[in-house]
C-alpha cells in the first residue's frame, strides 16, 4: 500500500486533477455558447442538411398544392359569377318576353278613335300582328293590358275583352321597338290605319324616344306543361 | 490537500483565461473529460477502500484519456465517430456508476 497524497506524487496528482478541472470548465463554457455548428461532425452536418432539404422539398410541394387549389377555387368562383350574370341577363330577357316586369324604351303610341263597334277584336289582333311583324318587343293596350304569348282577344258588348279584361274605346297601343318601322307598319296601304278609317275612325301615331310600359301580365301557374329535360 | 489546490487552480484558470477549445480538439475534449472522471472516481473509491496507489492513478488517468482520444480519432477515421463516442461514453458511464455505488456502500454501508 503506497498511499501518497503528499510530496512529489501529490503534486502530480494535483496537476492531473487541475487539468481535468480546467478542461471541464472550458468545455462547460464551450457547450453553453455552442449554438453554432462548429462542434458538429461533418457526417452529422450532412445528415442535418439532408433532413432540411427533405423538409424544404416537402414544404415546397405543399405550397404548390395549396396554390393550385387556391387557383382552382378562384377559377370556379369566377365562372360562378359569369354564370350568374348570364342567368340574370337571360332572366331579364325572359321576364320582358313573358310580360312579368315593366319595360321602357323607344317606340310609338297609337291612338285609335272609332265609333262604337267599329274596332273589333280581330282589328286589334291584326294590329298586334302587324306590330310584331315590324319587330315590336313590348305591346300594351290602354296602359292596362300587356300583350304576351298567351293573350287572347274577344268581342264584348262594351268593347273588346283582352285576356279577360274589358277594354273600351278609345284604344291606345303603346309599342316598344324601332319607331320608324312601327309607324310604317301602321300606315302602309291596306294596313291598320286604312282599315280603321274605312270604318269611320281615325288613327294617330306618335313616335316617342321613351315609352314606359308599366302594365304587367299575370304569370300563370302551369298546370300541365313542365320544362323538358335538356340532357 | 494538494489535489484540492490543483482542483481549485484548474477551475480558476479556466474561468480566468476563458480559452476556446481548438476546433481540431473539439470532438476529443468531452470524451477525455469523461475518461478522466472515470479515473478520478476510481481513485476515490480506492482511497476510501484504503488501497489507493498514486502510480496506478497517474497511469490510469493518462491512459484512459489517451485511449478515449484514440478511439474517437479512430472512429472518425472509420466513419463511425459518433457511434463510437456514444459507446465509449456508455462504457465509462457504467464504470463511473459502479465506482460511485462502491463508494456509497463504503460510506453509508447501504
Amino acid at each position: 500500500m503506497r498511499e501518497r497524497l503528499h510530496g512529489r506524487s501529490g503534486w502530480v496528482i494535483a496537476l492531473l486533477v487541475g487539468v481535468l478541472a480546467f478542461a471541464i470548465t472550458v468545455q462547460w463554457r464551450q457547450a453553453e455558447e455552442a449554438d453554432d455548428f462548429s462542434g458538429v461532425r461533418g457526417a452529422e452536418l450532412a445528415e442535418l442538411l439532408r433532413s432540411l432539404d427533405a423538409t424544404n422539398a416537402r414544404l415546397t410541394q405543399q405550397i404548390d398544392d395549396l396554390r393550385a387549389s387556391r387557383d382552382d377555387l378562384r377559377d370556379s368562383n369566377e365562372s360562378t359569377a359569369e354564370a350568374r350574370e348570364a342567368a340574370i341577363r337571360r332572366a331579364n330577357t325572359l321576364a320582358i318576353l313573358a310580360g312579368t316586369v315593366g319595360a321602357e324604351g323607344p317606340g310609338i303610341e297609337i291612338s285609335i278613335t272609332a265609333p262604337p263597334g267599329a274596332v273589333t277584336a280581330s282589328v286589334l289582333l291584326d294590329a298586334v300582328q302587324e306590330m310584331r311583324d315590324a319587330g315590336a318587343e313590348v305591346i300594351a293596350i290602354n296602359g292596362v293590358a300587356r300583350v304576351v304569348a298567351s293573350t287572347w282577344f274577344l268581342d264584348d258588348d262594351a268593347g273588346v275583352r283582352v285576356s279577360g279584361r274589358v277594354l273600351k274605346p278609345p284604344y291606345v297601343m303603346e309599342v316598344i321597338g324601332d319607331p320608324d318601322t312601327l309607324a310604317d307598319a301602321v300606315t302602309f296601304r291596306g294596313g291598320l290605319a286604312d282599315r280603321v278609317e274605312s270604318r269611320g275612325g281615325t288613327v294617330e301615331i306618335e313616335k316617342r324616344r321613351q315609352i314606359q310600359v308599366t302594365a304587367v301580365a299575370d304569370a300563370p301557374e302551369h298546370q300541365y306543361a313542365r320544362p323538358a329535360s335538356e340532357d | 490537500m494538494i489535489p484540492v489546490i490543483g482542483l481549485v487552480a484548474g477551475i480558476a484558470l479556466g474561468l480566468l483565461l476563458q480559452p476556446t477549445v481548438p476546433s481540431g480538439l473539439q470532438p476529443y475534449v468531452p470524451i477525455a473529460i469523461i475518461a478522466a472522471l472515470d479515473a478520478v472516481v476510481g481513485a476515490a473509491r480506492a482511497l476510501i477502500e484504503g488501497r489507493f496507489d498514486d502510480r496506478v492513478f497517474v497511469i490510469s488517468f493518462v491512459s484512459n484519456v489517451a485511449i478515449a482520444a484514440v478511439m474517437v480519432f479512430l472512429g472518425d477515421q472509420l466513419g463511425v465517430g459518433s457511434q463510437l463516442s456514444t459507446g465509449v461514453i456508455v462504457v465509462l458511464g457504467i464504470r463511473i456508476f459502479a465506482n460511485a455505488a462502491a463508494i456509497r456502500r463504503s460510506i453509508f454501508h447501504a
